[in-house]
């Protein structure tokens, strides 16, 4: 099983400081964050994508390049990338090249976003959303699977012998996970091409989760990709943490108080009973993550928030090494204990590379070549004459 | 005989409340008129009053709590409703207003719904028809014609109700458990769960 943490990228005042971080100071926590999460130990990394005040993150594959090339084991993941308003001609391109640059420790998790104004930042409507979806993401496979696409479609101009380049890195392309809280066209999404499903998990009961997640594994055996307790699951959750549960509390209330989302209504109290959010010792956080199991099934990817609502760096770096010390390694052995040996760990560019029967260079040459002005065979004299 | 389930909203404030007096009013002369087509039905109330911090923070959070989760789970799955607020500066009170807002925006649809309202004084009682009725419309509930407004006049007849507005409450009593005694029995919505779109349709309707 895989653990990592996952991040929104806001700009949020500290509220027990009233300090707001700049966007420079933000960007910098974000990447001693990732970091950090490979000090530790975790597995995977992953980093919203927003284009609206107050988040930082709008070019998610500049950043996790950047992640990429100072780290050498940490999986770096999308949560979510847009792909209703993104051209899933430019996901194609992106994650295709970061993928080359981090050595195939790429995969990425659709979703729609939390925002409506972004879709006419992007050209796009709203009330789209679910087409786009489904759109945008079967023209993205086939950029990555064929190597010249004919496309026509509902939402962006039709492509003509369309080549997306760089290839896949081994003519494997990345993992596809599919995210949505409450949708089930997108579990069913998930389920029809056998890819994994995330559902975020924090600030909404886990019925919205359990619902979601049982539909996709219905669907995923249904659609012939294994049974459904093969299906590939992967969870968020909220923690903060301190040795004594009573200091977590003591700590985290302000920034629960006042956080962005559900700041301002529910209690702490009432909060952690109603949602996944866990506020306590490391002890508690093991007990609630391994519960998590009882309504999801066996699942191959648990990912924290703990960079939330203004929390400083230094705090957040020390609830990594918590997670690191004394949480993950005690989950690594609890859920490896308890799943089944037929059920499969999340895939990765290597298990993936194994499956489609080895690596293999996907590289498409050019027939001509409009830059050198060459083609194969062709001297520099004749092109310019 | 078929068993009916009544849910009844009240947004009364005060302990005693006459939006909760006129509830119960309303309440029993709807279970008699279904006796009287038939019918048997079960009551169940929601006072909201004590669900206000839980709707305040359902605004917050988008989800509702699980106390207030009886509450919805209650109203949505009802054969019929009786709605019944205060008026408060021309219109429904705000809490009456936030427990219809927190609802799905499909989980009335053709619900039978008698509307009911209370005020201090009788130039509150087009209220019904301009504040409650369209909310109700959007919603695509089914209102009963018969909206039964009490001013606090009303409550000083013979027995403590007027006998203008005790017809009233017969009538529009007549008129919700007619629509609730022909309903089919177990007239539930699609579950998007249980019987999800193939994704070969979504992909049809984009035309992919």
């Amino acid at each position: 099983m895989q653990f990592g943490i996952f991040t929104v990228s806001d700009v949020t005042t500290d509220p027990t400081t009233g300090r707001t971080p700049t966007e420079a100071e933000r960007i910098k926590a974000m990447v001693a964050i990732a970091l950090k999460a490979e000090e530790v130990g975790l597995d995977v990394f992953a980093t919203g994508e927003h284009h609206n005040p107050p988040f930082v993150m709008s070019s998610p594959t500049t950043y996790l390049g950047y992640i990429a090339a100072k780290t050498s084991r940490l999986q770096l993941s999308t949560s979510t990338t847009l792909i209703t308003t993104n051209d899933p001609v430019k996901i194609a391109e992106d994650y295709a090249l970061l993928q080359h640059l981090a050595g195939g420790r790429v995969d990425l998790m659709m979703g729609r976003g939390n925002t409506g104004p972004v879709y006419p930042w992007f050209g796009q409507d709203i009330r789209n959303g679910i087409p786009l979806a489904v759109e945008n993401y079967a023209l993205l496979r086939r950029l990555w699977t064929e190597d010249v696409v004919d496309w026509q479609g509902q939402f962006r101009t039709p492509l003509q012998g369309f080549t997306s380049t760089p290839r896949p890195l081994d003519g494997v392309p990345p993992f596809v996970w599919h995210g949505s809280i409450r949708s089930p066209q997108i579990a069913e999404q998930a389920a029809y091409y056998g890819d994994g499903f995330f559902h975020n998990h924090i600030f909404w009961p886990k019925e919205h989760t359990q619902r979601m997640v049982e539909l996709y594994r219905r669907r995923y055996e249904h659609y012939g990709h294994g049974a459904a307790d093969q299906a590939i699951v992967g969870l968020g959750g909220q923690v903060f943490m301190r040795r004594n549960s009573q200091d977590a509390v003591a700590e985290f209330r302000p920034y629960f108080d006042n956080a962005p989302v559900y700041g301002h209504g529910p209690s702490l109290e009432d909060f952690s009973r109603e949602t996944p959010l866990t506020v306590g010792s490391p002890q508690q956080v093991i007990e609630r993550t391994l519960s998590f199991r009882d309504y999801v099934g066996d699942y191959q990817r648990q990912l924290f928030l703990i960079d939330h609502a203004g929390l400083p760096l230094k705090t957040v770096l020390e609830q990594l090494d918590i997670l690191g010390e004394e949480v993950v390694p005690v989950l690594r052995r609890e859920f490896a204990a308890l799943k089944p040996a037929h059920v499969p760990d999340a895939p990765t560019h290597a298990s993936r590379v194994a499956a489609a029967g080895g690596s293999r260079d996907a590289t498409v040459y050019a027939a001509a070549d409009s830059v050198t002005g060459k083609a194969p065979g062709q001297s520099r004299e004749e092109v310019e004459a | 005989m078929a068993t009916r389930t009544l849910a009844v909203v009240s947004a009364g404030l005060s302990n005693p409340s006459s939006t909760r007096l006129l509830a119960d009013r309303l309440t029993s002369a709807v279970v008699a008129a279904l006796r009287s087509r038939g019918d048997d039905a079960t009551v169940e109330t929601v006072e909201l009053r004590e669900h206000a911090r839980d709707l305040a923070d359902n605004l917050l959070t988008g989800f509702p709590n699980s106390s207030l989760r009886g509450a919805i789970d209650t109203v949505t799955g009802a054969d019929g409703l009786i709605a019944v607020t205060p008026i408060f500066s021309a219109s429904y009170s705000g809490l009456f207003k936030t427990f219809f807002d927190v609802l799905d925006k499909d989980a009335l649809t053709g619900k039978p719904v008698l509307l009911a309202a209370t005020a201090g004084t009788a130039r509150h009682s087009l209220a019904l028809d301009h504040a409650l009725r369209p909310l109700f419309a959007y919603l695509r509930a089914v209102a009963v014609p018969t909206g039964v407004f009490a001013a606090s006049e009303d409550w000083a007849g013979g027995g403590g109700v007027d006998s203008a507005l005790a017809d009233r409450i017969e009538r529009a009593a007549g008129e919700l458990a007619d629509l609730v005694a022909g309903r089919p029995a177990g007239a539930r919505p699609v579950d998007p769960f249980a019987d999800p779109t193939p994704f070969e349709e979504l992909l049809r309707r984009t035309g992919g």
